[in-house]
């Protein structure tokens, strides 16, 4: 029988990251209806640029310090990527059948991975990454590590400053209005170009700081993610439950995207817990079927609310 | 007069289809022009070229003295010409008074631009009342308001309106004729697309009949009202 506080705070961890990275599924979406599969990948490039500016820092540099350095490197990666994926795979697509572009991001997730695998050095194997060394610590009778505390902190603040963002500034403004009305937009004097690529961009740097924070997490909170190491395959599974948070909270809704992963983190968490304390369900409890139950609940959710939690029935006047 | 706007030999197409088969026109400034004609004439397509949301096969289109025709859309709001699109188009989760800061979205002068935001409000007091709420809750005729405002807030040397009155009572049809002609008084210049002939060619001071793609008779607003063909086409008259 495991804790339940301590199972609540690993569910709200794990939530936290799959929120941050859903984030990016809910915006591009939001804004081009695009699915955009390899935002999985972009999470995991993020990962290898923070581990090449912290191999680039010298040898026993405070991680307190290399951390900020470390994010700004995931950032940078991730971003370049991202907005070169929309520039040269995506926009040419604009306006062509929904699958073709759906098609060019699984195809581009696979590219990435084989790139990085084929060219980061050491790369086919994980490679370990940094983490906080001391003790962990008690909070509310849960133990969570110190490169969790991170992500709990990360996961609020960059959600507010999106928040802030979108609603007061000129430019999120010009995203809301681009989301719900393209062409018009542009009779606004919008350059609907660039807020797509900010969309990206934004979405790419949640899902770096995703990242850092995945990886400067220590182990423990779920079996099948390896933390404490990046490797060219951490962004598929993830990415996977990542966009199923964002459905699962209503997609194109960022609020929704954030919700929709602490539930699912928190689901996660329960199921592998309890689940196989209910009599005739030992087998099915336990970490191998988290993913499983991660997915049930999302079958569940769209059967009794398709919009997803936050989600609203599009209902404008015509 | 000077030609704000001039159009010659205009062609659009959707893929094969030719919607806009070769139109030419001009607006002067100052003067309320409009297009009438059946459903599918091409009225809308030849907004939406003009604006920039749709590329023309061939033809020329000059604004104010310039070429428009590979200015991409969001720069055209910027060089005077506005767009109050067919269907009101407004933006349905954001707030009415949003809706009106992004008819401003390319100004920097944010003290005028609050002004035109209250100016907005005098003209359609529904809509100050209503400032705080998503633009989506408003009636159908409402909307059309906030459109035609959120189109002004730009300051356009040109106005274009695609169908103002559509679906709107009597009444407010009336208070929308009204106020384009208070707009040209001010010294808007307004290119007015209308279903209603009559209200349309009252206002105009020149007009156009489109039929499938074609300009098929010009003149000026009493020309044309007291033109048999079109009081039996677009007046219901036989
Ligand atoms: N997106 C589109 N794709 C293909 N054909 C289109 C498209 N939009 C309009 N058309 C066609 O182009 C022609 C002109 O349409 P347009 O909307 O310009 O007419 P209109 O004069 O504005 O008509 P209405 O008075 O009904 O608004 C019509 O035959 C229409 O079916
Ligand atoms: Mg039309």
């Amino acid at each position: 029988m495991h804790e339940l506080p301590q199972q609540l705070a690993n569910g709200l961890i794990l939530g936290a990251m799959y929120g941050l990275i859903a984030i990016g599924y809910t915006m591009v979406y939001g804004i081009v209806q695009l699915i955009n599969f390899a935002h999985g990948e972009i999470f995991m490039v993020g990962g290898f640029g923070a581990l090449t500016v912290h191999l680039a820092l010298p040898d026993g540099t405070a991680l307190l310090l290399a951390l900020p350095l470390m994010i700004l490197g995931g950032i940078a990666a991730a971003v370049a990527i991202a907005v070169a994926a929309e520039r040269f795979a995506y926009r040419p697509l604009r306006g062509a059948p929904r699958l073709a572009p759906l098609i060019t991001a699984i195809g581009l997730s696979i590219a990435l991975q084989q790139a990085v695998w084929k060219w980061y050095p050491d790369a086919k194997k994980a490679r370990v990454f940094p983490q906080f060394k001391g003790e962990s610590l008690k909070i509310l009778g849960a133990t969570v590590q110190r490169g969790e505390v991170f992500l709990l902190i990360a996961a609020p603040l960059c959600m507010l400053a999106l928040g802030l963002f979108v609603a007061r500034t000129r430019t999120g403004r010009g995203m809301q209005a681009t989301a719900q009305d393209p062409d018009t937009a542009k009779l606004m004097g919008i350059n609907t170009d660039r807020i797509i690529v900010i969309a990206f961009a934004i979405g790419a740097t949640f899902a770096a700081v995703a990242a850092v924070a995945a990886v400067a997490a220590v182990a423990a909170v779920a079996h099948g993610l390896k933390y404490g190491q990046v490797d060219f395959r951490m962004g598929f599974i993830t990415g996977l439950k990542a966009f199923t948070a964002a459905v699962l909270g209503g997609i194109g809704n960022i609020y929704g995207a954030m919700l929709g992963g602490v539930v699912l983190g928190v689901a996660e968490a329960l199921a592998t817990g309890y689940i196989e304390e209910i009599p005739g369900m030992s087998q099915f409890g336990g970490g191998s079927w988290k993913d499983v139950w991660a997915f049930v609940l999302l079958i569940l959710v769209l059967l009794l609310r398709p919009q997803g939690l936050l989600g609203e029935r599009v209902a404008d006047r015509a | 007069m000077t030609a704000l706007l001039e159009v010659r030999g205009l062609r659009v197409a959707y893929g094969k289809i030719e919607a806009v088969k070769g139109i030419s026109f001009t607006v002067n400034a100052g003067e309320i022009v409009t297009l009438i004609g059946t459903n599918g004439a091409g009225k809308t397509t030849t907004l939406r070229t003009l604006s920039g949301l749709l590329h023309p096969l061939a033809g020329s289109i000059r604004f104010d003295g310039k070429p428009l025709t590979r200015v991409p859309a969001h720069r055209i709001v910027a060089l005077g010409l506005a767009h109050s699109p067919e269907g009101r188009h407004i933006f349905p989760r954001l707030t009415i008074a949003e809706n009106l800061q992004l008819g401003a979205f390319l100004r920097k002068d944010t003290t005028a631009v609050a002004q035109d935001v209250e100016r907005a409000y005098q003209l359609f007091p529904i809509l100050g009342e209503r400032a705080r709420q998503p633009a989506g809750t408003l009636s159908g005729g409402e909307q059309q308001m906030l459109a035609m405002a959120r189109a002004l807030m730009s300051r356009p040397k040109l106005l274009m309106l695609d169908e103002p009155s559509m679906g709107l009572s009597p009444i407010m049809m009336q208070k929308i004729m009204t106020t384009i002609a208070e707009l040209k008084a001010d010294g808007t210049t307004i290119l007015l697309v209308e279903q209603n002939a009559q209200a349309a060619l009252t206002l105009a001071d020149h007009g156009h009949v489109m039929e499938t793609g074609r300009i098929v008779l010009s003149g000026t607003g009493p020309e044309l009202l007291g033109d048999t063909s079109v009081r039996k086409a677009y007046l219901g008259e036989d």
